[in-house]
């Protein structure tokens, strides 16, 4: 294996400075990226940051990297194509819970089922925010918002335990007030081979005042604290059903599993933009002859 | 020019398609032509396929409309087709299972019911029982035959298909051909003269094959897809040669992953393919958009179906133009292209990568079932494998000191050179809102009215560049005809044949087919209508988009459409004849005819009464206080004949008005 060099932190800094509300928590999700990313040594110009829409997904303007800021739930498949041409890549995703977990989610349940070397960053804010406060699929029973005045009625989803049963094998949880973990949380995810999905509590300062910072702060705690092993599924899966007074934070299930990209005898070649175009002679007429 | 064509009927799962594809391989190999076309539904076991199969001497374009031997593999296709075949043709079935009286069919036409217990009695013998399904086999035998094919090269032909399943196997196939053959050459007479074989091996390849393997050559490494017919036989074309020609092949979840995917890989620098069927194209279209505003290359395939909705799975329509059109909110740049047969299929797919690299777009490549799943035959060195590629303008590497690199640098040609992720010092975000030259929103937090229209101005630009890039189309034919038929895509080979036969019926014709839909020649399409006498769309659809956005982009109007929409492709005499009623000033007829009427009992029959009925006599008669004419159909009893029932079938509306049962006797 080959050593990781640090970089320098401010070789991450993005050409315009990030226009989300002063507080809100995907500031403290950016600089986690820009650190982890320093700290394992991977060039803005191998960084792909991948997003969809939303004020999360506006994370690759704010970031020194090759990024793509596409469709409303796309992400995953993008990324996927952009990361299966260039397995040189590394691709990171960045996202809201509206992004990945709504209008994006049956995506992420077939990227975490194919185990793609990938790292999927969602902030969850509970709330769709860039559409100004309706209700997310996180957003907890009961909530007030403008599409759900008399508070939602349908179960938050559980993005842990949905990454467990559908095949991620790196499920972690950070908070945004936690910067330190965090970077820590994203560094892992992106030395691990698989795919890696972090559900981020990235609060909403302006559009949630229920699971605000101090609500967190309050309730939150880390797993490796406690001596967690997250080598075993069932037990995993078990505690990401934890939710209420105590809120489990790091990484919750890990597991060394062959990826999608190892299935591929194309990739021992290389990375498929590397590889050259055309077709020989004798294989074109190998094709014809197939239907003659 | 001598031809023939066979007619091979019966249900899914009788394994008709080989029995076709050995008897057109064969007759390619012999150096004859051979257009085929499957006409089946969307049923894995039972139902009605009706495969046809044409051989020429000399090139054909369509499956023709004439029918020269029927091998029927069930009664009902017996009752639906016998009385198709032409005077000097033959009928061939299983005489222990299938019964076709000589009141069924034309006269002048040999009814040949085999015995097959019989005939095959020495090769069960050797062998053992056979399968149902090889009594295909002994059919087949009897068309190589009839249809005086070269015996020897049938057996080589058996010989390839079943190398992988043994020398007994090939054995037990070559004995069952051979049987057939003999019994038919003791009873009846060739259907044909003798062939002049050239022995130019010729592939027999469909439009998707065409396509997949034009991607290859033409460099594609990333193709994704979710299945859909009449696209899916790319994705297996694809995914069997995968590792051989070096693409890496996807199935996502659904179309918006499937096209997401594919734009991602060409964002990252490989060229990348996706295909699919009107359905999977309209979730598609939002993505469309996003490679517009991104500036991705990316190769997209619509292989149309019948519509809307689920439509007509199985069947062919060209009706989603309108749709390829619309697809996606938003001005941008993209290229349509529709090839219309299986070589220019390939070269078309070629192009279509060139084109979307080089002027960075979205390029939507239409079919339709008809091009995409009937196999031709085609000149063995038709297809190239040293294609040009051209990649367009790439940034290879960027200086550190070269300053800012500009993604969507606005240049006068509109194309802005464009950088792989990966290079160092280029960095950029392809971003789906609107941007500045080097990729910052121009939606959010800095907004900028001038730099949206350059932005815009810039890309649009790009057309004017292709487009001049681009052969306007041509008229074929005489260039003084009095009448001009007007298609696009897959009707080629249809209204090419169409129109032989109206100038050698002495109506002086020919044809204009418009590849390049998006961009448009408007100017040069424009000057060359003016000059046309009496203008005629021929379309696969009930509204004539194509007419209707020529008509947009001219100014010019069609004087009278052809239009089917049945499912079934257009046949070269059916367009004639029309051409020459829109001519004579004949209205388009619309009432069902005998044999249409007699379609619809039997669509009632099997939807109400299974298998037992079967329409017999049809009396046109006036409607008699009814709100039109109708036909009144017998229903007889299959078995013995007996008149069991009588059914009552609009004229105008093809309204099932009643159904009376008789009394038992």
């Amino acid at each position: 294996m080959a050593t990781v060099v640090e970089l320098p932190l401010d070789l991450f800094k993005g050409p315009t400075d990030p226009d989300w509300c002063p507080g809100c928590g995907d500031f403290g999700v950016l600089k986690a990226v820009q650190t982890a990313a320093a700290r394992q040594g991977v060039h803005p110009h191998n960084l792909m940051v991948v997003s969809g829409i939303g004020c999360s997904s506006n994370l690759p303007g704010f970031i020194h990297a090759y990024g793509i800021h596409s469709l409303h739930g796309r992400a995953v498949p993008v990324a996927t194509g952009a990361h299966l041409a260039n397995t040189d890549l590394k691709v990171v995703i960045t996202g809201g819970d509206g992004d990945g977990y709504g209008i994006g989610v049956g995506h992420l349940i077939h990227a975490m089922r194919r185990n793609l070397d990938m790292t999927y960053l969602v902030m969850d804010n509970q709330i769709y925010g860039l559409t100004t406060g309706q209700a997310s699929p996180t957003t907890t029973v009961g909530h007030k918002t403008k599409s759900t005045p008399r508070g939602n009625v349908e179960m938050p989803l559980n993005p842990l335990a949905l990454a467990i049963t559908s095949g991620a094998t790196y499920v972690a949880r950070g908070f945004s007030g936690e910067a330190k973990q965090l970077a820590d949380l994203i560094a892992g995810a992106i030395a691990h081979k698989g795919f890696a999905l972090i559900d981020i509590f990235s609060p909403c300062v302006t559009y949630n005042k229920i699971n605000t910072y101090p609500w967190f702060k309050e309730r939150v705690y880390k797993l490796e604290d406690e001596g967690w092993d997250p080598g075993d599924a069932q037990k995993s899966l078990q505690k990401s059903f934890e939710w209420g007074d105590r809120i489990p934070l790091g990484v919750l299930y890990k597991a060394d599993h062959s990826t999608y990209e190892d299935s591929e005898p194309i990739f021992k070649k290389g990375p498929l933009v590397q590889q050259p175009l055309g077709i020989s002679k004798e294989l074109f007429a190998e094709l014809i002859d197939e239907m003659i | 020019m001598q031809e023939v064509t066979i007619g091979i009927a019966g249900a899914a799962g009788d394994g008709l398609d080989k029995s076709g594809d050995s008897l057109a391989k064969t007759a390619g190999r012999l150096g004859l032509h051979v257009y085929a076309y499957n006409s089946y539904q969307s049923i894995i076991r039972g139902g009605h396929i009706w495969l046809r199969v044409r051989l020429g001497e000399n090139k054909v374009y369509s499956h023709g409309d004439h029918l020269s031997a029927l091998v029927a593999l069930n009664q009902d296709s017996i009752e639906r087709h016998a009385n198709e075949v032409e005077e000097g043709g033959a009928v061939v079935f299983n005489g222990d299972r299938i019964k076709c009286g000589a009141d069924m069919v034309r006269p002048g036409v040999q009814v040949l019911p085999m015995p097959i217990a019989q005939v095959t009695s020495d090769v069960v013998k050797e062998f053992g029982p056979i399968q149902p399904v090889m009594q295909n086999t002994v059919m087949m035998g009897a068309i190589m035959y009839l249809a005086q094919i070269d015996l020897s090269e049938a057996e080589k032909v058996l010989a390839d298909t079943f190398q992988h399943k043994g020398q007994k196997v090939i054995d037990l196939n070559v004995g069952l051909l051979k049987c057939g053959y003999d019994y038919a050459r003791a009873n009846v007479k060739p259907i044909t003269g003798e062939w002049k074989f050239s022995r130019q091996r010729r592939p027999f390849v469909t439009g998707n094959e065409a396509i997949a393997i034009g991607a290859t050559a033409a460099g594609c490494k990333f193709y994704s897809a979710y299945p859909m017919t009449p696209a899916s036989s790319i994705l297996h074309w694809m995914a069997n040669h995968s590792e051989k020609v070096g693409v890496v092949v996807k199935q996502g979840e659904d179309e918006l992953a499937v096209v997401n995917m594919a734009i991602g890989a060409g964002i990252a620098g490989v060229r990348s393919m996706c295909a699919t069927s009107g359905g999977g194209f309209a979730l598609m279209t939002e993505a469309i958009g996003m490679a517009g505003i991104m500036e991705v290359p990316v190769v997209c395939v619509e292989v149309q179906r019948g519509g809307p909705s689920t439509g007509l799975p199985t069947k062919t329509e060209q009706a989603d133009l309108n749709q390829v059109f619309g697809a996606s909110q938003g001005d941008f740049p993209r290229m349509i292209v529709v090839p219309r047969d299986v070589v220019d299929a390939f070269y078309t797919t070629v192009e279509a990568f060139n084109m979307s690299e080089k002027y960075q777009l979205p390029v939507l490549l239409m079919s339709d079932l008809l091009l995409s799943e009937h196999p031709e035959t085609i000149d063995a060195d038709a297809l190239k494998h040293d294609v040009k590629i051209e990649r367009g303008e790439l940034v290879r590497q960027w200086g550190e000191d070269a300053g800012r690199y500009k993604r969507f640098a606005f240049t006068k040609s509109g194309v802005s050179p464009r950088a792989l992720p990966g290079t160092e010092n280029t960095l950029y975000v392809s971003a789906s809102d609107d941007h500045d030259e080097e990729s910052i929103l121009i939606s959010d937090m800095f907004t900028s009215a001038p730099v949206r229209r350059k932005i815009q101005e810039k890309r649009q630009r790009k057309l004017e560049y292709l487009l001049k890039e681009l052969p306007a189309p041509q008229l074929e034919g005489p260039a003084d005809a009095d009448v001009t038929l007007i298609g696009w895509g897959s009707t080629y080979g249809v209204i090419r044949e169409a129109v032989e036969k109206l100038n050698g019926d002495g109506v002086k014709a020919n044809y204009l087919i418009v590849k390049y839909i998006y961009p448009f020649h408007a100017k040069e399409v424009s000057a060359l209508l003016s000059r046309c006498k009496k203008k005629i769309s021929v379309e696969a659809n009930y509204t004539s988009q194509f007419a209707r956005y020529l008509r947009s982009e001219t100014g010019i109007a069609m004087d009278a459409h052809i239009n089917r929409y049945d499912g079934e492709p257009l046949e070269p005499n059916q367009v004639a004849q029309r051409v020459k009623d829109i001519l004579a000033g004949k209205p388009l007829n619309l009432e069902l005819s005998e044999a249409e009427a007699r379609e619809v009992a039997y669509h009632y029959l099997r939807t109400h009464y299974g298998e037992k009925l079967r329409p017999a006599k049809l009396t046109r008669e006036k409607a008699n206080g009814r709100q039109e004419d109708f036909w009144r159909v017998e229903l007889v009893e299959r078995a013995t004949g007996q008149k069991q029932a009588e059914m009552e079938i609009g004229v105008d509306t093809g309204a099932t008005y009643s159904y009376k049962a008789m009394q038992p006797a």
